[in-house]
């Protein structure tokens, strides 16, 4: 396979530019700082330092004996991204990319976030290199990650409610967005996950792809051999794409993206792209994309706010029609229950987010006697426990013991 | 190839000469059956050129006065569809340009070949799609040409010279020049931005060059008007479409707004 994108940010028929010209200027000078990073020594070992002794890798990759027995099929492993600094591998991203603001000689910084995991992250990150930020998040991702509007705002970061559309992840970018045009030659745009005008979609997977290179070392070290089968849910899919990466050419190692199923197969009640999308164009990226047949963008739902979103990120469509990867979707019943057997057989409260990715891989397991699965655990629960709570509201009683 | 009306508005213009009044208003606000109205109103008044935006979800180019009569004309049910219809409509009645004003999806969804078909049957001259960059536009604007339709494409303060080159090469009719670096909406003076980037521009091609965003006085109408072969007015008028939405005296008010920023229009005669 030739590496994609090509020079214009396209993966086949997906990804490119499509946003206001105002635009165009900053994305030319972000690809060009970039390029020079990527070839940069200096840069990548300040990176490379700040991952290690900053964010904590290499993560572990952990043999889960008990969930693995408890399937009776297949042996799984938990890629523990979870055990990041900040709560999930959102921070690789974020490192890369507020070096990046440094060397272009952005001071502030904006971002976006869904579950709040993105813009703990970019809070973090902007109190370490002394910048500001701002995140955009909508009223009602804001209600449901309490804990991480509060995080931001200890880390010094403004938090603005977005209030507009469905106030969720796509119009806290649609908001941040707007104030990029405005802010242009300030503002670093710190996209968190592999979405957007080239060149986010190859940048973010870059900066993700460790997930996947020190999976391979680390599963070649100990098991002498591939997986069969990766799991990751997708929401715009930086995670995956992380993981997914240096899997590509191994044509043995089947790749699972798994969407939010939310509620149900209807248009409105799920964030599957895939299954219920067909191809569009939404900030910046051609890609599957929920929506209408006037071309409007759909409303989502998914319990998990990370994977609440109309698009998915170009290269997963286009790994998906070469068939290199397969994608599906889990519903929100689903991933509460996988969440909750994760929590009890293995001491791993998962988020809700990743929580998709445990529940397709234990789908599977059984049938999968002698094969090897890898999940990446992509966050911890602590966020959502309100969520959970909510949903579980069985374990809330004062004499409980189920 | 026959000329498209806004060719033709722009010659017969350079001869007068004075610059040309745009207005945006998007369609379907308040109501479809109220667009050919308001577009009567507004050619009244002293209008030269319309352009009749198509309503997006996510319509991250427009501030909130745009994205508010977005929202009303997607709450009436206006699709493309609905604003080719409305096209039709007003071309019973007025032979005035009108320019298609959108974004990438709605498009690529109705498809490019249907489109350009029904929008030369509907009398629309020509397209500008806010998030279409040049780099991605060559299948559009193959099949547009093909259709005789006029593409528009946006230059930016931002643009580079390399890249107003791009944008005068691919535009046809005219070219617009977004004043300064932000969302639509009205601002109180006329951005500095704005001379500079008609300076550039005139260095790079000869086609008629409108300026917009920000601007809704007849004070900055003449101040633009001075530079410029044209003066975009867009979320004024839909400010006055929100704030006037139920009242009948709605289309009075868009013709008294027109008329008010038409008198900015100075004759560039000594």
């Amino acid at each position: 396979m030739t590496p994609l994108p090509d020079a214009g940010g396209h993966f086949g028929p997906y990804g490119g530019r499509y946003v206001p010209e105002v635009l165009m200027a900053p994305l030319e000078e972000l690809e060009q700082a970039y390029l020079e990073a990527r070839h940069d020594p200096a840069f990548q070992a300040e990176l490379k330092d700040l991952l290690a002794n900053y964010a904590g890798r290499p993560t572990a990759l952990y043999h889960a004996k008990r969930l693995s027995e408890a399937y009776g099929g297949a042996q799984i492993y938990i890629k523990r991204e979870d055990l990041l600094h900040t709560g999930a591998h959102k921070i690789n991203n974020c490192l890369g990319q507020g070096l990046l603001a440094r060397c272009m000689g952005k001071k502030r910084i904006i971002a976006e976030t869904g579950a709040g995991q993105h813009g703990v992250a970019t809070a973090t990150v902007c109190a370490l290199f002394g910048l500001e930020c701002i995140v955009y998040m909508g009223e009602e991702d804001m209600r449901r990650q309490r804990l991480n509007v509060f995080r931001m705002r200890l880390l010094g970061a403004k938090v603005v409610s977005v209030s507009s559309g469905s106030r969720t992840l796509k119009d806290a970018i649609s908001e941040a967005m707007r104030d990029w045009v405005t802010n242009v030659h300030s503002t670093h745009y710190l996209l968190g996950s592999a979405l957007g005008a080239h060149p986010y979609p190859m940048m973010v997977r870059d900066f993700h792809s460790v997930i996947g290179e020190e999976t391979r070392r680390q599963i070649l070290e100990r098991e002498k051999r591939l997986p069969d089968s990766i799991f990751a849910c997708v929401g715009g899919g930086s995670n995956a794409i992380g993981m997914f990466h240096a899997f590509l050419a191994d044509e043995g190692v089947r790749l699972i993206g798994v969407e939010a199923g939310g509620r149900g197969a209807e248009l409105g009640t799920h964030a599957a792209r895939f299954s219920g999308g067909s191809p569009g164009v939404l900030h910046g990226a051609h890609s599957y994309l929920l929506q209408d047949a006037d071309g409007q963008v759909a409303l989502t739902h998914s319990i998990s706010a990370g994977l609440d979103y109309a698009l998915v990120g170009p290269e997963h469509a286009w790994l998906h029609d070469k068939k290199r990867a397969e994608y599906c979707s889990v519903t929100d019943q689903q991933a509460l229950d996988a969440a909750r057997t994760l929590a009890r057989t293995e001491g791993i409260i998962p988020a809700l987010e990743s929580a998709h990715a445990v529940a397709e891989a234990l789908r599977r397991a059984p049938a999968a006697k002698g094969e090897m699965f890898v999940i990446n655990l992509s966050g911890r629960g602590d966020k959502d426990t309100d969520i959970y709570r909510e949903n579980l509201r069985e374990l809330d009683e004062p004499d409980q013991s189920r | 190839m026959i000329q498209t009306r806004i060719v033709r508005l722009f010659d017969r213009l350079r001869a007068e000469p004075r610059p040309a009044l745009i207005a945006y208003i998007t369609a379907g606000d308040p109501s479809p059956a109220a667009t050919p109205d308001l577009v009567a109103a507004l050619e009244r008044g002293g209008a030269d050129l319309i352009e009749l935006g198509v309503p997006f979800s996510d319509p991250i180019a427009d501030g909130p006065v745009i994205q508010r009569g977005s929202e009303r004309a997607l709450k009436a049910g206006t699709k493309l569809s609905t604003v080719l219809d409305i096209a039709a409509e007003i071309r019973k009645q007025s032979e005035i340009p009108l320019l298609l004003f959108t974004y990438m999806n709605p498009v690529l969804r109705y498809g490019l070949e249907p489109l350009a078909k029904a929008a030369v049957a509907s009398g629309i001259d020509g397209c500008l799609l806010t998030d279409l960059s040049v780099e991605e536009a060559e299948p559009y604007i193959h099949v547009m040409r093909r259709a005789g339709l006029d593409t528009v494409f946006l230059a930016a303060p931002t643009s580079s010279r390399r890249r107003l080159e791009l944008v005068a090469k691919y535009s046809t009719g005219f070219v617009y020049l977004v004043s300064r670096t932000g969302v639509t909406g009205e601002r109180a003076s006329v951005s500095d931005s704005a001379a500079p980037l008609v300076l550039a521009m005139r260095g790079v091609t000869e086609l008629p060059l409108a300026v917009g965003f920000g601007i809704s006085t007849a004070d900055h109408v003449r101040a633009i008007g001075a530079i410029a072969d044209g003066v975009v007015v867009g979320s004024a008028f839909e400010r006055v479409i929100e704030q006037n939405a139920t009242s009948p005296q709605l289309p009075a008010k868009i013709e008294a707004l027109a008329r008010e920023l038409a008198s900015g229009l100075l004759s560039k005669n000594p």
